[in-house]
């Protein structure tokens, strides 16, 4: 049976309901970038001040310690924006969007303390700056929504790894087998979370040939290879299968609880590049039909990739509607797309067509199709962060 | 005696000299190099010389597209397309785009906000394997596949009536083997350049752009030229070791050019004007079994001399051929089953082409045979007359063909004529 997910995309989308001002040009053409250049012992930025709007600060460090930029509010406190870990002789570029005001330019040499700062105003002008409350209320609106989403998406995942195992332990194949490719959507949906709490993914997710001769392979495909075994079989003793079960158990645990402690934060930056990683995964590995090598069920994994990363997109929606609507255009345009051609071959709700069925010219039509979205979804955390 | 023929050494990274990709950033009118001059036919002809090709550049505007009188580069990238898309703005905007960045890219400049002038957080516009490299000579051609007009009888894009009839379906000659994977296409772009990373880079970009709009269906990467296009380069050798392309069109013929190459208003579809239409063949050489042949029967298949090229009836590279000219046993000299004899104008009703190969070498087979051999492109004005009948006869009759190619891919594009300030290419079709 599916369980379903208790907040659908849909209405993720539609939580958000801000009255959006009008769009912020999101052009630097009339930005002069300012030089800073930051040594071990000052912060020399080229001009005192700039109209409001978009500025780019070029900054350049001239030290011999790595050294960090800032653009703090006149409260000292308050971060705009910043560049970290320069290298000595390096130059990056600080695009900020800042509203009329008082300012710091801060460098950091040695990344700590309170660095060197220097006093800058932001004059009015014609050009509307972002208006910098709003724009970080829907950051923050976007990352509780998200946050709220991987915590509904591991509840489910370890209420059905809970049944899988059970099922796997008391020797009931059958019905681990038609509970394996739902459980994992849940997973799927997720991954790039799972992926930044250290070892958790390869314990979990490792497929056979990600593992090194002599190192011990765990998590969903060692079960998976068992329960639909190759035609010289692979065979498991009790107690390997016990150990197998109990480890993704263990694991899905630890992932619970790292996403429902306190501190789990993901910011915009981490949703966007979370939503590209999530296409990656499909175009590297489900649309070879290399993730499910024995179960063949990478059309579960596929469809939950694009659901995950379509989140990631729908909570950052109206963020980005303020810095780039084409490309919000773009995006709905193309994961309909893809949805629409993943659903020539099924559902989550009533299973896909195994992957060993699609011929490759329907193969390559997947692969073109996440290629059309990946694309301009390789730019959504820039339009969101910047 | 074998004369290797002086090509620019494009494995060494040249210097840069000339104008750096940075500043030519932008810029929208064809920057035209040091050693090259808009002729009057609407191509720049350069002097060939290896010291002076990386610093090249051609306009992409013009009476005709470029790529195809112009002088022949020593490397090529070619990729075909399929449109994804159902969308005839869809179409028309991919060209508006592509016509843009080959501007750019031909001028040496780079994408977008370029390679590294882009936010950090964001996929930089140009994926940068060309920064700090001259514009190398490079040229980007356009061409449209019968698929753009109507695929699977449906006509996509409101165009099936403006398919010229010159655009045939390419029938199944003899002796071919097509590999699916090096058949057809419904767009496609010829990239030549005198540095492969550029032309590569070109390909590499563009088919970026084209995401969601067009996939890449196949490419073919050729290291070497295997004609020349104008009388100022010297003959290079294909993979079977032979001189190739001694009696190719050249730019200099240019009553000869009108005739063979450039579609005219009159020829049934005015949009085609100043165009022309691009066969290319994916030919592999069953490289272990022509290097076992013996030197007089290699001589014999081709009817050239392997050294310089010289007909078997004698002469040097360039003298023309005599077919009736017979040796002490009464056979003619150059045999009837011969490349030559059968490719000639002279036994194809005085048709020619301009021919614009490449040699290719793409690995080896799963038995450990060279998968290498001859890309063959060529620009004709009509493929029903130029190219089918041609090819019908080499494959029926050629010694060469018979026993020691093997064509692989094969594909027909009809190439729309030049552009000027502020057309995309294409655009006549689609007006």
């Amino acid at each position: 049976m599916q369980l379903r997910t208790p907040v659908s995309a849909a209405a993720l989308a539609a939580m958000s309901a801000f009255a959006l001002a009008a769009c912020v040009p999101n052009s630097t053409d009339d930005a002069k970038a300012i030089a800073v250049s930051a040594t071990d012992t000052e912060c020399k930025v080229a001009t005192a001040s700039a109209p409001a709007g978009v500025v780019t600060f070029t900054v350049t460090n001239d030290g011999k310690d790595v050294t960090e930029f800032e653009i703090v509010a006149d409260d000292k406190l308050r971060i705009i924006s910043e560049v970290e870990n320069l290298g000595p002789g390096i130059t990056r570029d600080l695009v900020v969007r800042v509203p009329e005001g008082s300012y710091y330019a801060t460098c950091k040499p040695g990344m700590v303390g309170d660095g060197v700062a220097t006093a800058f105003t932001v004059t009015a002008s014609e050009s509307t700056a972002a208006p910098d409350a709003d724009r970080e209320e829907l950051l923050t609106t976007a990352s509780e929504q998200y946050i709220l989403y991987v915590r509904n998406e591991v509840q489910t995942l370890v209420q059905m790894t809970d049944d899988f195992v059970a099922a796997y332990e008391a020797g009931d194949y059958d019905k681990a087998r038609s509970i394996y490719a739902d459980a994992r959507v849940h997973w799927e949906r997720i991954e790039p979370v799972a992926e930044s709490f250290g070892d958790l993914d390869p314990m979990t997710d490792a497929r056979e040939a990600d593992v090194a001769e002599g190192d011990e392979w765990t998590g969903w495909h060692a079960i998976e290879k068992n329960l639909w075994p190759p035609a010289e079989g692979f065979d498991l003793t009790a107690d390997e299968q016990k150990a197998l079960a109990e480890g993704l158990k263990t694991n899905i645990a630890t992932l619970s609880s790292e996403v429902n402690a306190d501190d789990f934060t993901l910011d915009a930056s981490q949703i966007g590049n979370g939503a590209q990683g999530l296409l990656d995964e499909v175009a590297s590995s489900k649309v070879t039909g290399e993730e499910e090598t024995w179960s063949h069920t990478d059309l579960w994994d596929f469809q939950a990739n694009v659901d995950g990363a379509y989140v990631a997109f729908a909570v950052l929606r109206d963020v980005v509607n303020e810095s780039d609507p084409e490309l919000v255009k773009t995006l709905d345009t193309r994961f309909e797309d893809l949805n629409a051609l993943l659903a020539k071959y099924g559902s989550l709700d009533d299973g896909f067509v195994l992957y060993t069925e699609l011929t490759p010219d329907q193969v390559k039509e997947l692969s073109d199709s996440v290629n059309a979205l990946s694309e301009p979804l390789s730019q959504l955390t820039a339009a969101a962060v910047s | 005696m074998s004369q290797p023929t002086t090509q620019p050494d494009a494995e060494e990274t040249p210097a840069p000299k000339g104008p750096s990709r940075r500043a030519v950033l932008g810029v929208s009118a064809g920057v035209v190099g040091a050693a090259a001059i808009a002729g009057a036919g609407g191509f720049a002809a350069g002097r060939a010389t290896a010291s002076t090709l990386d610093l090249k550049s051609y306009a992409f505007r013009g009476e005709h597209q470029s790529g195809i009188v112009t002088a022949q580069q020593d490397r090529l990238h070619f990729a075909a397309f399929d449109l994804t898309t159902s969308s005839r703005d869809d179409v028309i905007a991919l060209l508006k785009a592509w016509t843009e960045a080959a501007e750019r890219l031909m001028a040496g400049g780079e994408l977008g906000s370029g390679a590294v002038g882009g936010s950090y957080v964001a996929p930089p516009d140009d994926t940068g394997e060309a920064l700090g490299l001259p514009a190398s000579g490079l040229t980007i051609t356009f061409g449209f596949g019968p698929g753009l007009f109507e695929k699977d009888g449906v006509d996509r894009f409101g165009l099936a009536s403006r398919r010229p009839e010159q655009l045939i379906d390419l029938p199944h000659f003899g002796g071919d083997i097509l590999d699916p994977t090096f058949v057809g296409g419904d767009l496609c772009i010829q990239a030549c350049a005198d540095d492969p990373q550029v032309a590569v880079h070109a390909i590499r970009n563009l088919s970026r752009i084209a995401f969601g709009t067009a996939a890449i269906r196949w490419t073919q990467l050729g290291f070497g030229r295997t004609s020349s296009t104008t009388t100022t380069q010297t003959t290079p050798r294909n993979l079977m070791g032979f001189k190739d392309g001694t009696r190719n069109l050249r730019a200099e013929e240019t009553s000869e050019i009108d005739r063979f190459v450039w579609a005219d208003a009159g020829d049934g579809q005015a949009w085609m004007a100043t165009g022309s239409y691009l066969v290319a063949r994916r030919i592999r050489i069953r490289a272990e079994i022509w290097d076992r042949t013996s030197l007089s029967e290699q001589e014999a298949s081709i009817g050239r001399t392997k050294g310089s090229g010289a007909p078997l009836s004698g002469g040097n590279e360039f003298t023309e051929p005599d077919f009736s000219r017979e040796g002490g046993d009464g056979e003619p000299l150059i045999p009837t089953d011969s490349h030559v004899t059968l490719a000639h104008p002279d036994t194809n009703n005085g048709q020619r082409m301009l021919r614009r190969g490449y040699n290719f070498t793409d690995g080896a087979d799963s038995l450990g045979r060279l998968d290498a051999g001859l890309f063959f492109l060529a620009y004709v004005r009509d493929p029903r007359t130029q190219f089918v009948p041609v090819q019908n006869q080499l494959s029926k009759s050629d010694a060469l063909t018979l026993e020691y190619l093997q064509t692989t891919g094969s594909a027909l594009f009809a190439v729309p004529g030049g552009i000027g300030a502020g057309e995309y290419v294409g655009q006549a079709l689609f007006s």
